[in-house]
C-alpha cells in the first residue's frame, strides 16, 4: 500500500526546485488510524466521562464504594464535556463500549502494520541516544524555544516525538484498553491476570482515568504543536503522507 | 493558506458540530441500533474467551469491604411485603414455574435446608463501584433440576416483589450463566440473615455480570423459551427503562 518514497529515516528524495522537499512522512496504516483516533478517541473520552459521572469517586483495591475512603472525588463534569450531553449512564456506555471495540482492533491492526513496515522500530521505540541527558536537555531547550528541526533532521521523528509518541502507542493505549477490560466481571473470570495486573479493580479504574488524562494531556500538547510547526504543512502531512521540508535556518 | 485563526475558529465550530451530532445521533433509534450491536459482540467475544465454568474470584474475609452498600430498592415497602417481613418470611414462597415438568413452591426453610454454597465475590455495580460481601444460598441449578427444566427453556426470568418508578422490578440470564456453579439463590449474607436493603428473602447471586443482574426479593422464577413477551421484552427492568445491556459482562 505504500509506494517506494522516501519515510522517515531512509535516504532522503532529490532536491525539488524550490529547494523545498517533499518526503514521504507518514504511511497510509498511520494516517488512517490517526483521522480515525480523531474521531474515536474524543467519543471515548466523552462518554469516559459521563460513565465516570455516575460514581465520580475514585478508589486503590480490588473494592470501593461511597463508604470507603476515595483518593480523588470530583464534581460531575458538565454536559458540553460529555457524551450524551445530559445525565445518561446507559446511553454513554452504549457509546463507549461499542467504539472501544474499533478502538482497540483498529490498535492492534495499527500495530501490526507499524511492526511489519518498520514504523514501530524506526520511528517508535526510543534507542539508547534518545536518553542520552545533553542530547534531551537540548531537544528540550529547542522546543521551548520553539526552534524545531530543519532540513536533513526534519525527516525523522526527534527524540521528544519518538518518546512521547511511543509512550502513547506502546504504553498509553495498551494501558487503557487492558485496564478497561479489568474492570469487566467476566473478563476477570476469565483472565485473572488482567485484574491482577492493576492490583485489583478499583484501581484499574483508577489508572483507567489517570491514562485517560494522559491522553487528553496528549491530544491538547500535539495541537499545539501541530499550531506552532505549521498547521498547513503538518495537517496535509497527515491527509496525503507529503511532508515539505522546512528550508535550514540560516547560521 | 489557511491561518491559525482560521484553524482555531473552524475546530471550535467542528467541535460544536460533534456535539450536537452526537446528541442527534443518541436519539436516532438506527444509530442506537448499530451501537446495541456491539453487546452481541461483547458477549460471544467474552464467551468464546471464558470457559463455560470459570469461576468468578472468591476472596478472603480479610478481603471484604466494611460496609457493604445497597443500590436500588432499599425496601419493597408494599404491605404484603411489610406482612411477610413481620412474619419472618414464614408466609414467603419462591414459586418456580414456566416450562418446567414439575412446579415448584418452595419456603424459606426448604431453600435453607438444599445444599450450601457460601462465597465471598465482588460485587460490580454499572455506576461504577465494587463492594465485596459473602453470600449464603443454594446453587439455582440444583433447583432448576428439582423442577425439571424443559429442554425448550432457554432463559431464567427472575419476577420481584419491589418495584420502580411503578413497575415491577425483574432480570432474565441465560442457562450458561443460570447452571454457573457460582449462580446462587442468595438468603444469607456476611453470616446473616440476608437484610431488607440487600433482597431478604432471596437474591441472585450472578457474578460474571454487573451488579443490577443480581435481582433482588424475588418471589418466583420462570423458565422461558423467549423473553418477548414479559413486561417489556427486553428481559429486565433496566434493559427495558434505560437501554441497558441485557449482558451485563462487562
Amino acid at each position: 500500500m505504500d509506494a517506494p518514497r522516501t519515510a522517515p529515516g531512509s535516504a532522503g528524495l532529490p532536491a525539488s526546485p524550490d529547494e523545498r522537499q517533499e518526503v514521504l512522512r507518514h504511511r497510509l496504516s498511520t494516517r488512517l488510524w490517526h483521522w480515525l483516533n480523531a474521531v474515536v478517541v474524543i467519543i471515548m473520552l466523552m462518554s469516559g466521562l459521563m460513565i465516570f459521572n455516575a460514581h465520580p469517586r475514585l478508589y486503590w483495591g480490588h473494592y470501593g464504594a461511597n463508604f470507603d475512603p476515595a483518593w480523588l472525588e470530583l464534581p460531575r463534569f458538565p454536559g458540553w464535556a460529555t457524551i450524551p450531553s445530559t445525565y445518561d449512564l446507559a446511553g454513554a456506555r452504549r457509546w463507549h463500549l461499542a467504539f472501544a471495540w474499533l478502538f482497540g482492533v483498529s490498535t492492534i491492526i495499527y500495530l501490526l502494520a507499524a511492526l511489519l513496515n518498520g514504523h514501530l522500530r524506526r520511528d517508535l521505540l526510543p534507542r539508547p541516544r534518545d536518553f542520552a541527558p545533553g542530547h534531551l536537555w537540548q531537544e528540550i531547550r529547542d522546543h521551548a524555544r520553539l526552534h524545531f528541526p530543519t532540513g536533513e533532521a526534519a525527516k525523522r521523528y526527534n527524540t521528544l516525538q519518538r518518546l512521547s509518541y511511543g509512550a502513547v502507542v506502546l504504553l498509553l493505549i495498551p494501558l487503557l484498553i487492558l485496564s478497561g477490560l479489568a474492570m469487566s466481571p467476566a473478563m476477570d473470570a476469565a483472565w485473572p491476570w488482567l485484574v491482577d495486573l492493576f492490583f485489583g479493580r478499583q484501581s484499574a479504574r483508577s489508572v483507567h482515568f489517570i491514562c485517560a488524562g494522559l491522553m487528553l494531556l496528549f491530544i491538547l500538547v500535539h495541537l499545539a504543536m501541530v499550531l506552532l510547526a505549521g498547521p498547513v504543512n503538518e495537517v496535509r502531512s497527515m491527509i496525503t503522507g507529503r511532508f515539505r521540508l522546512p528550508p535550514e535556518r540560516a547560521a | 493558506m489557511i491561518s491559525r485563526r482560521g484553524l482555531l475558529v473552524g475546530g471550535t465550530s467542528a467541535g460544536a458540530l460533534l456535539l450536537g451530532g452526537c446528541d442527534r445521533l443518541n436519539q436516532s433509534e438506527s444509530y442506537r441500533g448499530v451501537l446495541r450491536s456491539a453487546e452481541g459482540l461483547t458477549m460471544r467475544a467474552q464467551r468464546l474467551i471464558m470457559d463455560r465454568n470459570a469461576l468468578a474470584r472468591e476472596f478472603r474475609e480479610a478481603d471484604m469491604s466494611p460496609i457493604f452498600r445497597s443500590n436500588g430498592t432499599a425496601d419493597p415497602g408494599t404491605p404484603l411485603y411489610q406482612q411477610l417481613l413481620t412474619g419472618n418470611f414464614a408466609d414467603w414462597r419462591l414459586r418456580v414455574d414456566g416450562l418446567v415438568a414439575r412446579p415448584l413452591s418452595l419456603s424459606l426453610q426448604q431453600l435453607r435446608s438444599m445444599p450450601l454454597r457460601t462465597q465471598i465475590t465482588r460485587h460490580d455495580c454499572v455506576e461504577g463501584w465494587s463492594a465485596i460481601g459473602k453470600w449464603h444460598g443454594v446453587p439455582l441449578g440444583l433447583v432448576l433440576d428439582a423442577a425439571a427444566l424443559s429442554t425448550r427453556a432457554r432463559y431464567i426470568v427472575f419476577h420481584c416483589m419491589d418495584q420502580l418508578a411503578g413497575r415491577p422490578y425483574y432480570e432474565s440470564i441465560d442457562l450458561i450463566d443460570a447452571f454457573h456453579p457460582q449462580t446462587i439463590l442468595a438468603w444469607g449474607m456476611n453470616d446473616r440473615v440476608l437484610q431488607v436493603p440487600h433482597g431478604a428473602p432471596l437474591r441472585l447471586r450472578v457474578e460474571r455480570q454487573l451488579g443490577y443482574k443480581h435481582a433482588k426479593y424475588i418471589e418466583r422464577i420462570e423458565a422461558v423459551e423467549s423473553l418477548a413477551g414479559i413486561h417489556g421484552g427486553r428481559g429486565g427492568f433496566w434493559e427495558d427503562s434505560g437501554d441497558y445491556e441485557w449482558y451485563a459482562g462487562i
